[in-house]
């Protein structure tokens, strides 16, 4: 069946639930009205109150008493509806949900997931735009994932429900209708600790993920145009992250621009820069190059396409390191 | 709640010789509230603590020589020196975690209590905390939350005038941190006597009895004192002297062994009890001193299930 990568979230979500009773979902709105993208349409009436449970806007408790459930035997996914709002349950997620395991030499385990939907593009301010992922890599014991496709968001959401550990299911928002494919709804899922090339390429290497893979592919595409050849990697998993891949992909280009809608300084792609730094510098025939949005808060919506990497910007970092002497 | 004593006594005093590092949070004084609970819940049922957990986790049985030997970062303590006395964790005792974060376990509480709920286990969960909780976000998250979904949990407030320095009252809009909150919650305020384990028992018998009903959570606020300062950092020198003094003629110990001598317990059973408790404390705080050094590698390991932090570092 053909579907989006939102109605592949709700097909994940909803085979999990039939595979596993532990596994509940609760979050504000996610219930009656099937949640504000409509991730958990139909699942409240499929499954019941006492697995779909809305919650107020309450992210402290909501993150808080999952962490509860996960660490006494049940399989929570908690949606937080827009990312910026992750903010009010951080101390939750960072300081209790990543430690609990170390904290306890391994005698309470965390096994939940945090789905939520991130990035801009769609006219929402600030909050509604953030994208978080280098805050939540920083931190130990959580995993972060963000799927780019339908499929991958169905077989990533899969493995992070089953994962022993937390992980924050980063959900891109300008994907979820972005297009469709067909999804085979087969309970299968994906590592959580791979890269995905979307295409494979000589010339230039091309790291992205989420939203960014859009403009990403545009620029391949116009490249490509020109004769140059550029393979597209998508990191999928930020925590943990797969550098093996990206180093045998630099290996064979010697070039890596880095795409990201997270502010660039700090951004995870000073993370990879720094890692192609360490151990991939004799690789690289030119400097590694990072596009990234601005620092400084995501923008109103007149402004949210300068703000976010466009395949101009990308071209041009590509067009630098290209012509690097 | 006389081995709480002989526990925080002892805490104290390996502090004092370096033995036990970095900081602790007694809760010498407040004794009847952890033994009043601790008594009074089923073996499988769960408690969350604080910081100030010693007294919390000891009383689900918990040894001593773990406890001692966690303070002191020891292999034998409960979580081999990984935890320390702020992270007390005891899963075959039902002590759920000891949470350092101000209110942060209060919903965590709250979903272990949804968990049992779902899993029909009859299982009562108790968060302990403090005062200066009534003041964090997390305290009203987790009541709502524990009251619209009926959970089987019970809040126990420990109220002992005291945040960390400053006294609660000045900074908190009620007299009552938690009990004058109830209302807001549709709750029955509950404000008792803390120091009388007695009076906390029967308490915790009728909150446990509603959360096994199914008829939801209990927020209880129970009035005590803290013999000490904040932690090993703090004399509590800005209490004036008269109020400890009065606190310290409440104190839960002397006022429960009078009211057993006045029921015809004679002080020779009462002196053995005495007499074998500190005998209990001094074996274990020597078997805990001999317990050696955990290895280096535990610092790196159960980050994930499958291992450490090998693949970042």
């Amino acid at each position: 069946m053909s579907v989006t990568l939102v109605q592949a979230v709700t097909m994940a979500l909803a085979r999990a639930m039939e595979q596993d009773d532990r596994v509940l979902l609760l979050g504000q709105d996610i219930g009656v009205n099937g949640g504000v993208f409509r991730a958990t349409d139909g699942l409240f009436k499929k499954f019941g109150d006492r697995r779909v449970l809305d919650t107020p806007i309450s992210e402290s408790a909501i993150i808080g008493s999952s962490i509860g459930m996960a660490a006494q035997g049940l399989r929570p996914v908690a949606e937080i509806q827009f990312m910026g709002f992750l903010y009010a349950g951080l101390d939750q997620l960072l300081s209790h949900a990543g430690r609990l395991r170390s904290r306890t030499r391994g005698r309470l385990s965390c096994p939940m997931v945090i789905r939520t939907p991130f990035g801009g593009g769609i006219r929402a301010p600030e909050h509604h735009a953030d994208s978080l992922e280098s805050i939540l890599a920083h931190s130990p014991g959580i995993r972060v994932v963000i799927p780019s496709s339908p499929s991958r968001a169905y077989g990533l959401l899969l493995s992070a429900i089953q994962d022993p550990d937390p992980v924050v299911f980063m959900e891109p928002i300008r994907l979820y209708r972005g297009s469709k494919e067909p999804v085979n709804d087969d309970g299968g899922g994906l590592p959580l600790d791979t890269c995905f090339v979307l295409r494979e390429g000589r010339d230039v290497t091309l790291v992205t993920w989420g939203n960014c893979v859009i403009e990403v592919s545009e620029a391949a595409d116009q490249l490509e145009e020109e004769g140059i050849s550029a393979e597209i990697i998508d990191v999928a998993s930020i925590s943990r992250l797969d550098m093996d891949t990206i180093f045998g992909s630099v290996e064979r280009t010697g070039r890596c621009v880095i795409v990201h809608e997270a502010a660039l300084t700090a951004g995870f792609g000073a993370e990879i820069a720094a890692r192609l730094a360490d151990e991939g510098l004799l690789s690289l025939r030119a400097p590694v190059k990072r596009v990234g949005g601005f620092d400084t808060a995501y923008p109103l919506y007149r402004l949210e396409n300068h703000y976010l990497p466009t395949t101009h910007r990308i071209l041009e970092a590509c067009r630098a390191v290209l012509d690097f002497e | 709640m006389l081995e709480c004593r002989g526990l925080e006594k002892r805490a104290y005093d390996l502090f004092m010789q370096n033995l036990v590092k970095g900081t602790s949070h007694l809760g010498l004084g407040q004794e009847a509230v952890a033994a009043g609970f601790g008594t009074a819940m089923r073996p499988d049922d769960y408690t969350f603590c604080t910081y100030r957990g010693h007294n919390h986790t000891l009383v689900r049985g918990v040894p001593m020589t773990a406890i001692l030997g966690e303070l002191m970062g020891r292999a034998c303590g409960l979580l081999r020196g990984k935890g320390g006395s702020m992270h007390l964790t005891s899963i075959q005792h039902g002590v759920m975690g000891s949470y350092a974060i101000v209110g942060a376990h209060l919903p965590i509480a709250a979903g272990a209590a949804l968990s049992a709920q779902y899993r029909k286990t009859q299982q009562v969960t108790t968060a302990f905390f403090g005062d200066g909780t009534t003041n964090i976000g997390a305290f009203h998250e987790a009541l709502n939350l524990a009251v619209v979904w009926k959970l089987p949990v019970v809040f126990v407030c420990e109220n002992n005038l005291y945040m960390e320095y400053t006294p609660i009252e000045q900074v908190t809009a009620v007299k009552n941190p938690a009990a004058d909150r109830a209302a807001a919650y549709g709750l029955k305020p509950i404000l008792i006597d803390g120091n009388d384990v007695d009076v906390v028992y029967e308490t915790a018998l009728a909150a446990y009895e509603k959360a096994r009903s199914g008829d939801g959570p209990s927020l209880i606020e129970a009035q005590t004192y803290r013999h000490g300062g904040h932690s090993r950092a703090d004399p509590g020198k800005y209490r004036p002297s008269e109020e400890v003094e009065a606190w310290l003629a409440r104190d839960p110990i002397t006022n429960y062994r009078a009211r057993l001598e006045k029921l015809g317990i004679d002080g020779e059973t009462l002196g053995r009890i005495e007499a074998d408790v500190q005998a209990a404390v001094d074996l274990a705080t020597e078997t805990a001193k001999e317990s050696p050094k955990p290895p280096l590698e535990i610092a790196g390991i159960d980050v994930w299930a499958d291992g450490g932090a090998e693949w970042r570092n």
